[in-house]
């Protein structure tokens, strides 16, 4: 049980980051419920991504990486605002936000 | 870091156009809301693209760097500047009177402004940081202007998909920046290029490019990457479709150019790769997706994705005169995007709108000047010789033959005759058929003008190809694959 006992290293923290990305691009593609559901998978990608760059900021002693990440928190929360008031747009005129009624367009 | 006089000077377009956009905020908030007032408005953003445009003039010459290196001035960045600049001044000054809610308001002309400013700082981008910042500031108002009619379920869906598909690409580019980041051990992309100079590429930046391309891919719509296009040009109101056609691309083209030529120069042959994939499929998906559709619109959004498959074959040559070629595409690109709307938003039928392409039947008869110009520019996006789009073509193919990619020059010789196809579907309408019922006569003048414009650079490209070209070239030798 090497993997148990170890100290956790950059690769440790680069699978997490990488198994939260799929999570999330799996979760925009597969889902076919609800928009919300998609917003929150958005995040996730957001987030794995500040996991990879403090990661790789904190194992190469270079600060520049962690500065990135609070960038991309700053405009996660923009885009999040942003995203939701467009669905509430939506949702006025379709009276829905399930993924499979955006459809009024074939594409 | 210092700031001095030269910092400010150096970024003299972007604090213009904060300026304006700074104005632009308190009129909107202000002013007594009334028909004059709208009109206000949109002088003021035209005041500040022009005002934007003078001050490149005022640039220092040669490549400079400020903020820390996160910007970059150098010809490359001040032409494709002029052209994002003279791009938002078209699309906005064909905005004119009754498009009704959501655009005749002063919040669609700050967003504008907001975005174009964006792609000033795209264009500028030397620093992964900063490379996020801009296509955030670009990508953020763009997705709201396609939500603008907020009465219209087209529209609102339009904004969902756009904001939902460009929110994932920024995850993606995100991604494939930070991958870049770790494996590189900096943000900057001469750090960036430095560290690439020294032993082998690791599979980690190769991974972080893959991310980062696909995620730029989505910004100029090359297929795989095109499913938003279509939808968005058709749902969204035609001004922000204008917008659309004629601006964003050209800063995103310009961040790809920066990113393959400056900061991964020594991964070319990775990145040719990929460059190639996305522009044969993009090629194909553009020419054969057009040929069913109904809207012109749609139809212009397939015809951008071809667009955007040949600029990517001058890319993907990786040499000097592919990106020499490019330069010349893009400009080529804006004429005829602005052209082109300049009609389409003089097509109404009874004072509304109209956009099917049978629509557009008979109007030879109706609107003489307007399918004169549509003819030219149809021929031109077809490349017929001896217009504009002719001259972009045969840069873009002469560059990928010179690098060796015969097949890729040959697949976009076939693809622009099956091109070709549906825009002279269009001139026959225009020329050959009765008109069922007629459109409104008349038009607005600013967009006679817009058309005229753009038609002179279109018809008149031939004479000064030869000053474009070498001027295209210069500016190219600023990318650092070549110095």
């Amino acid at each position: 049980m090497e993997l148990f006992t170890s100290e956790i290293t950059l690769a440790h923290y680069l699978s997490v980051a990488g198994i939260l990305f799929v999570l999330g691009v799996f979760g925009i593609f597969i889902n076919r419920k609800n928009v919300i559901t998609i917003l929150m998978s958005i995040e996730l990608i957001l987030l794995s991504v500040s996991i990879n760059l403090v990661a790789f900021s904190a194992y190469s002693a270079d600060l520049s990486g962690q500065i990135f990440s609070l960038f991309i928190l700053t405009v996660a929360a923009a885009e999040a605002a942003i995203g939701l008031a467009i669905l509430v747009v939506y949702f006025r005129n379709r009276g829905s936000i399930a993924v499979e009624d955006i459809n009024v367009m074939k594409g | 870091m210092e700031f001095s006089s030269l910092t400010f000077l150096a970024a003299l377009p972007e604090f213009i156009l904060i300026f304006f956009a700074l104005v632009l905020v308190l009129v909107a908030a202000f002013a007594r809301h009334s028909d004059g007032h709208i009109k206000t408005v949109r002088t003021i953003s035209l005041v500040g693209y022009a005002t934007g445009f003078a001050a490149l003039f005022l640039l220092p010459q040669g490549a400079t760097e400020i903020f820390n290196g996160m910007f970059r001035i150098d010809g490359l960045t001040v032409y494709m500047k002029g052209l994002v600049l003279l791009g938002g001044f078209f699309a906005c000054w064909l905005v004119g009177d009754g498009w009704g809610e959501g655009i005749d308001r002063a919040e669609f002309h700050l967003l504008v402004l907001m975005a174009i400013l964006g792609m000033l700082l795209m264009i500028s981008a030397n620093d992964l940081i900063s490379l996020y910042m801009a296509l955030e500031l670009q990508s953020l108002p763009l997705y709201v202007v396609a939500a603008m009619r907020t009465g219209s379920l087209k529209s609102s869906e339009a904004g969902l998909k756009y904001f939902l598909l460009g929110a994932l690409s920024s995850g993606m580019l995100l991604y494939g920046a930070s991958m870049i980041y770790g494996f590189s051990g900096s943000t900057g992309f001469s750090e960036i290029a430095a560290s690439l100079t020294t032993g082998d590429i690791s599979i980690g930046m190769t991974v972080g490019m893959v991310f980062l391309l696909s995620g730029l891919a989505f910004k100029i719509s090359a297929a795989p990457f095109h499913m938003w296009t279509p939808d968005v040009y058709e749902g969204a109101p035609t001004p922000v479709t204008a917008l659309f056609a004629i601006v964003p691309k050209v800063a995103s083209i310009t961040l790809i150019l920066s990113v393959t030529y400056n900061a991964l120069g020594e991964m070319a042959v990775q990145w040719q790769q990929i460059l190639i994939a996305l522009s044969v499929i993009s090629m194909i998906v553009g020419a054969t997706g057009a040929i069913m559709q109904q809207n012109i619109k749609r139809m212009l959004a397939y015809s951008s994705i071809a667009h955007m498959g040949y600029a990517l074959a001058g890319l993907a040559s990786g040499s000097m005169q592919g990106s020499t070629s490019v330069i010349i595409y893009m400009t080529t690109y804006v004429f005829m995007g602005a052209g082109s709307f300049a009609v389409i938003m003089t097509m109404r039928r009874d004072g509304l709108p109209v956009e099917r392409i049978s629509d557009l039947s008979g109007l030879s008869s109706t609107h003489p000047i307007q399918a004169a110009g549509m003819m030219v520019i149809m021929f031109s996006m077809a490349g017929i010789p001896p217009l504009a789009g002719f001259f972009a073509k045969w840069y873009v193919f002469l560059a990928a033959v010179d690098a060796g990619l015969v097949p890729l020059a040959i697949i976009g010789l076939l693809t622009s005759v099956i091109g070709a196809f549906y825009y002279l579907r269009i001139i026959r309408l225009m020329y050959f058929q009765e008109a069922n019922a007629p459109l409104d006569k008349g038009g607005e003048r600013q967009n006679r003008l817009v058309l005229f414009a753009s038609l002179a650079v279109i018809l008149l490209f031939f004479f000064f190809i030869g000053p474009v070209h070498d001027h295209a070239s210069s500016i190219s030798g600023a990318l650092a694959s070549f110095s």
